[in-house]
């Protein structure tokens, strides 16, 4: 295969994932909108990322989501939810009619994902800095037990002052967690604040902690699926991808703007939002 | 306890190679053995509770058994969200292992005591709460949890705690022991109390009292069968415990009688709300709180309105 229709197929891929985040997040901006839930800007810095893995960089089969030799992903920040529940989705891990019951009473689909709710959630999460310990024990099970997979874990950047999260750190470098990658979805902001003027050096940090680390454009997907395919970066250590990203990225009124991290789109605002990420028309409206 | 919940470990271990064991950091030299046996299996996690209970829903998550060991207070108190998020929320087969209920460990101050673990732990949808009366339970308590396909919270004495039963028992998690019989009033144990509780119906049969002791191991699932007996008959039950009041065996029992609108006379003989300010081993401590066999046998007495001289 020549050089140039390697730069195709690759090309065609990357269209190909752009629109299935601009499909992701005309979901999120509908759940975010029926719903009337927060945390809309915080998904909407994950869609590359959740793109990349579930499209790309997973060894996960929607129809056999419990096959034990799978790959696992972890969403330790638990309210990016609806971005995870929109690629599930996306991916085909169960029905969009699934998404409607989105917070509702009696819904399958909390704010915060609960064990088991849907084919391809692999843990609950929603209190911060749980996700990477349980996805250590997960990759020391895929190290030592029967199964070879690796194991992703996406974290907030407000996440990284949790101490279980540099706990989890040294015991991954420890026990050689090569298998283990975690991913700082790094759009900046806290739930009250920026954080880069405390997290910063946060690449040193983790290499610190004896992690390999590498910093990407967190929207770029190429640069998304390019840095999650070739994970561990080193034998015998862990990985940390650090994801430059935008809060509220494609939607110019949400950007970096805080209130977002609170608010659900109304009306309006979802008629202007929606327009803004130009979601392939294949993408139902299950708004009444 | 401990060397007998490693002995139980152990044997579970050769029986089941899902069986890893995790501690923080703690027991020093008496792993070593199970180490050599078990290859792998045995994981220091290093000081850092609340990622070592992570760890091990993660590993549960994949199929494993894992066993959490660390001092009660450190493996319960400082990785409670961990407990209760990763563990008893996925409902998985973790079993997280105190070691030093009560005053086991004396004088190390109150940042080692254990008086309100049960309580706390009780808290927690899924969760059993298990606290063995005595190494032989402990032993068998180790396999009990082992079977459980749930999260199990095991309360162990630490070293030297007095074996009470002359032969093996029958152990079942949520099944009071009957360890001794009587007639006027029944004493109703939990953990390493046991030996203090057969010593005072020892004493207290001096006193023409006749005494039943229970252990009762197991707080969480409580055994309804047992305490509905105890309703139905016309005999004072005492409480005893090393733990504080608040949450224990006695508030546990509490609850499940005003929950069934079911009378019963009961008497609690537990910690006293404050913290030990002073230094001492786990005997003198008991006796600060009435917790001696003596003490015990004595305020048993008082209320069945015998005349102690």
């Amino acid at each position: 295969m020549s050089g140039v229709e390697e730069d195709g197929d690759r090309m065609t891929s990357a269209l190909s994932l752009q629109q299935h985040c601009r499909s992701i997040r005309a979901s999120i901006l509908r759940m975010a909108h029926d719903g009337k839930t927060p945390h809309v800007a915080s998904c909407l810095s994950s869609v590359e990322l959740l793109a990349g893995l579930y499209f790309s960089a997973l060894r996960i089969d929607p129809v056999r989501p419990e096959e034990s030799g799978r790959d696992r992903f972890l969403l330790s920040k638990g309210h990016a939810a609806m971005a995870q529940y929109a690629t599930l989705c996306e991916r085909g891990f169960f029905s969009r009619d699934l998404l409607r019951q989105y917070a509702t009473d009696g819904g399958a689909l909390a704010e915060h994902p609960s064990p088991g709710c849907v084919p391809g959630v692999e843990a609950a999460t929603g209190s911060l800095g749980h996700g990477l310990s349980i996805g250590a024990g997960l990759a020391l099970a895929g190290k030592t037990g029967r199964d070879r997979y690796r194991v992703f874990v996406l974290l907030s950047d407000g996440e990284c002052n949790e101490g279980s999260i540099w706990e989890a750190a040294i015991f991954a470098r420890r026990y050689g967690l090569e298998n283990l990658i975690a991913i700082v979805d790094y759009n900046k902001w806290s739930a009250m604040e920026r954080t880069e003027s405390f997290l910063e050096p946060l690449a040193a940090k983790w290499r610190a902690f004896g992690w390999e680390a590498a910093e990407i454009d967190g929207h770029d997907v190429d640069a998304v699926t390019t840095s999650l395919h070739s994970a561990p970066l080193q034998t015998g250590r862990p990985t940390a991808i650090i994801a430059h990203t935008i809060k509220g990225k494609g939607v110019s009124f949400m950007e970096n703007d805080l209130e977002w991290h609170y608010r659900s789109p109304d009306a309006n605002d979802l008629r202007r939002a929606l327009a803004e990420v130009n979601a392939p028309a294949a993408v139902p409206v299950f708004t009444a | 306890m401990r060397n007998a919940f490693i002995r139980g470990l152990s044997a579970l271990a050769e029986s089941d190679d899902r069986v890893v064991l995790l501690t923080g950091d703690l027991g020093y030299k008496i792993f070593d053995d199970f180490a050599r046996r078990f290859p792998g299996r045995f994981l220091n996690a290093g000081v850092a509770e609340a990622n070592m209970i992570g760890v091990a829903a993660g590993m549960a998550m994949a199929g494993f058994r894992p066993f959490a060991y660390s001092i009660t207070p450190f493996a319960t108190l400082r990785c409670f969200e961990q407990i209760r998020n990763d563990v008893c929320y996925h409902e998985l087969p973790v079993t997280i292992v105190g070691v030093g209920g009560g005053f086991s460990y004396g004088p190390n101050g109150p940042t080692h005591h254990a008086l309100e673990d049960i309580g706390v732990m009780r808290t927690l949808p899924n969760l059993a709460v298990v606290c063995p009366g005595d190494p032989i339970e402990a032993e068998l308590s180790v396999r009990a949890a082992g079977s459980q396909q749930m999260p199990v919270y095991l309360r162990l004495g630490r070293a030297g705690d007095p074996v009470v039963h002359r032969q093996a028992p029958e152990f079942r998690i949520g099944s009071a022991i009957v360890v001794r019989e009587g007639s006027d009033c029944t004493l109703i144990s939990t953990g390493g109390i046991l030996s203090a509780v057969m010593d005072a119906a020892a004493l207290l049969r001096d006193l023409s009292i006749d005494a039943a002791v229970v252990s009762m191991h197991t707080v969480k699932p409580l055994d309804g069968g047992f305490l509905e007996r105890c309703s139905k008959q016309d005999r004072p039950v005492f409480t005893i415990e090393e733990h504080g009041l608040a949450g224990g065996l006695a508030s546990a029992i509490g609850e499940w009688f005003v929950q069934r609108n079911m009378a019963c006379r009961v008497e609690a003989i537990a910690v006293g709300d404050h913290f030990a300010h002073r230094s001492g081993s786990q005997n003198f401590l008991r006796m600060q709180e009435g917790l001696t066999p003596e003490q015990i046998a004595h305020r048993v007495a008082k209320t069945m309105e015998v005349s102690v001289c």
